[in-house]
């Protein structure tokens, strides 16, 4: 019983994983960057909603609408302003770009909402009692593993059958070619950081109703772990997130419960070490021929 | 013709100009400092910004020179920072000159630092681009937690080292004898440290990291390393053995960053491990990014301009970062996008570059 809870939380934290993994992994694909202000949407997401609650006394689903909408605009002012014009540029510039844009997003809200810590109400409350009292799961747990199965399947659907989902596709494999065939590259981009961050949206909702504090820094460690979620199961690749990060969740949660709090993300990164070693372009990653 | 002298070559004409710019910049900011023109809060700036340049310099190594994107690199500097304690701790009473106990305490937090970048190499190098940097972040991570768990004391019977997993274990269970001291507790760090870093001692550290730096990559070694990073099948062809180079620039570049943190550990009279997390990786790597990669002089400018400027714009207090952020973003924009580049270019003609490297 005891092992079935822990294996629910980490089932529920590693659906949070998979959701802002997905936003890496399809950022990733696409623009072929390392979006390291990814994590900070998600915070910014958590604010959103939490001021629509509290300060203007809206009910939860208008906040996670608000919240979404305005991370959805975030992720493509982002992209516009500090993405778009490095498009020919290194990685390593557009890397430290997003870092520019990481701290920018902390210390804003850091002035706008303080330093300290807010205690976030969670959207969703009450708990399912299943065996006689033996297994106590919070309804968050099942709705957040509910939302990343019905983003999954969303997700999946949207990029293989949509006209929109195979331009992304063909971007990811060759952007000249792509370009060739009359698809609007800029577009497409500008869209995959729109759902990016419309997912790290609802990944801040979640979060923050199953841990349920907010601070500025709030979405750095969770946008660590599921860029390494996203690593974890292939980078680029979409189920490959959702895996990454549902086992990543598991081995967290079962560090966690089993051998030491202290060391769980150790054991975390442990993992991911080791199946890099044995597997290097991740789980469901693509191989790629080195030419000469 | 002209007469070959040592100083013919550009690049040993050029190392030799950053040598004395350095050697300049100490001597002013010394004796600036000895007639109190300086505040205390810009003196207390001296040491932490000697450390930063030489752990850029030891990251530009890794990045520059090497090609290889490292995000862990604070975990290098943990490493050599909580080795340095522990050493010049436990051997203040037999060696009382700080001096002496310093350069011992870096050496050795080096030589730690290089073990730990060797054993760290060995899987890390096997892997590519964003698979390795993202490896290099969760060694960093783990180092990190790993040494938050230390809790390391001493007494005459020697070092007591326990390890603190549960997170239930304390100094008391060091079992440590009368006048026995604890050096690192664990999640507290390392409290009540004497500090022993002077700005000279950061000189001469920055001094000698350039030295190796600069010389490295105009050895034989570094011919390898940088032709490895430019094309690793056709140096692999040539018969360079590219397991061995890449090891040896990442092992020094670790050592480097490992001799930097010993210097910053040994600043503060306490520091806790978390200080070397992912953040201060990621600044590091933003020295080395606008100071040029593989460019050392770059790196010195860029460490020592980004370190102070949070501290000049103190006018603008709670503003301060924000911004930082703007202008990180702004300096990668306009040095990065083609549009600007060709606008500078116009505007500052190129110089021809007449002689054949």
């Amino acid at each position: 019983m005891v092992f079935l809870s822990y294996l629910i939380s980490g089932l529920s934290l590693g659906s949070v994983y998979a959701i802002i993994a997905l936003g890496y992994t399809m950022v990733y694909g696409i623009a072929k960057m390392l979006n390291f202000a990814h994590g900070d949407v998600i915070m910014v997401g958590g604010y959103v909603s939490f001021l629509t609650m509290n300060s203007l006394g809206l009910p939860s689903w208008l906040a996670v609408i608000l919240a979404v909408v305005v991370c959805t605009v975030l992720g493509i002012v982002i992209e516009g302003l500090a993405y778009k014009p490095l498009r020919s540029a290194s990685s390593l510039a557009v890397l430290i770009t997003a870092i520019g844009v990481s701290y920018f997003l902390q210390n804003a809200a850091q002035l706008l909402f303080g330093a300290n810590p807010v205690v976030y109400i969670p959207v969703i409350s009450g708990t399912i009692s299943l065996f006689d009292g033996q297994l106590n799961i919070s309804v968050v747990s099942v709705v957040t593993i509910a939302v990343c199965i019905v983003i999954m399947i969303c997700l999946s659907a949207f990029i293989s059958k949509s006209k929109m989902g195979k331009a992304m596709r063909a971007c990811s494999e060759d952007k000249s070619a792509a370009r060739l065939m009359g698809i609007n590259v800029n577009k497409t981009i500008s869209v995959t950081f729109a759902i990016g961050s419309a997912l790290a949206a609802i990944a801040g909702v979640l979060l923050c109703s199953s841990y349920p504090t907010l601070m500025p820094t709030t979405g750095s460690m969770p946008g660590i772990k599921a860029f390494t979620a996203a690593v974890f199961g292939g980078i680029g690749s979409v189920p490959g997130a959702f895996i990454g990060g549902l086992l990543l969740g598991i081995i967290e949660s079962m560090a966690k419960a089993y051998v030491s709090t202290n060391l769980a993300n150790s054991i975390v990164f442990a993992v991911l070490i080791i199946v890099l070693l044995v597997r290097p372009v991740g789980i469901l990653g693509k191989k790629v021929r080195e030419k000469v | 013709m002209k007469k070959k002298s040592f100083f013919a070559d550009r690049t040993t004409r050029r190392d030799f100009m950053t040598y004395a710019i350095v050697i300049i910049c100490f001597i002013a900011l010394s004796l600036l400092a000895s007639n109190k023109v300086l505040g205390r809060a810009q003196i207390g700036l001296l040491v932490p910004v000697c450390c930063w340049i030489v752990a850029a310099l030891g990251l530009n190594l890794c990045v520059g020179v090497l090609g290889e994107l490292s995000l862990g690199h604070a975990g290098f500097m943990s490493v050599g920072c909580f080795t340095g304690i522990t050493v010049s701790e436990a051997v203040s009473n037999a060696i009382p000159d700080p001096t002496l106990r310093l350069i011992m305490a870096v050496i050795i937090g080096a030589v730690f630092a290089g073990i730990v970048g060797f054993l760290v190499g060995i899987p890390v190098l096997r892997l590519k681009g964003d698979y390795l940097a993202i490896v290099t972040l969760a060694f960093g991570e783990i180092i990190k937690d790993i040494v938050n768990c230390l809790i390391i004391g001493v007494d005459e019977k020697g070092l007591h080292i326990i390890f603190n997993a549960s997170g239930t274990k304390s100094a008391s269970d060091l079992g440590l004898a009368e006048g026995g001291k604890t050096i690192i507790q664990g999640a507290q760090g390392a409290v009540g440290t004497t500090t022993i870093s002077t700005f000279l001692g950061g000189f001469v550290l920055v001094m000698i990291a350039l030295i190796i730096v600069l010389n490295f990559v105009k050895s034989r070694s570094g011919r390898a390393v940088m032709a490895i990073r430019d094309n690793r099948i056709a140096a692999e062809a040539s018969g360079v053995n590219v397991t061995r180079y890449k090891m040896i620039a990442f092992t020094l570049s670790a050592a480097i960053a490992g001799a930097a943190g010993v210097l910053y550990g040994l600043n503060f009279s306490s520091i806790v491990a978390t200080k070397f997390n992912f953040n201060t990786s990621i600044l590091i790597l933003v020295y080395v990014v606008l100071g040029g990669l593989g460019k050392m002089q770059g790196t010195l400018i860029a460490a020592t301009v980004l370190y102070v400027l949070p501290e000049l714009l103190r006018a603008f207090s709670d503003y301060r970062m924000l911004v930082y952020a703007i202008v990180l973003i702004i300096v990668m924009i306009t040095t990065n996008n083609q549009q600007m580049k060709n606008l500078f270019l116009k505007i500052i003609p190129k110089r021809k570059n007449k002689e054949v490297q």
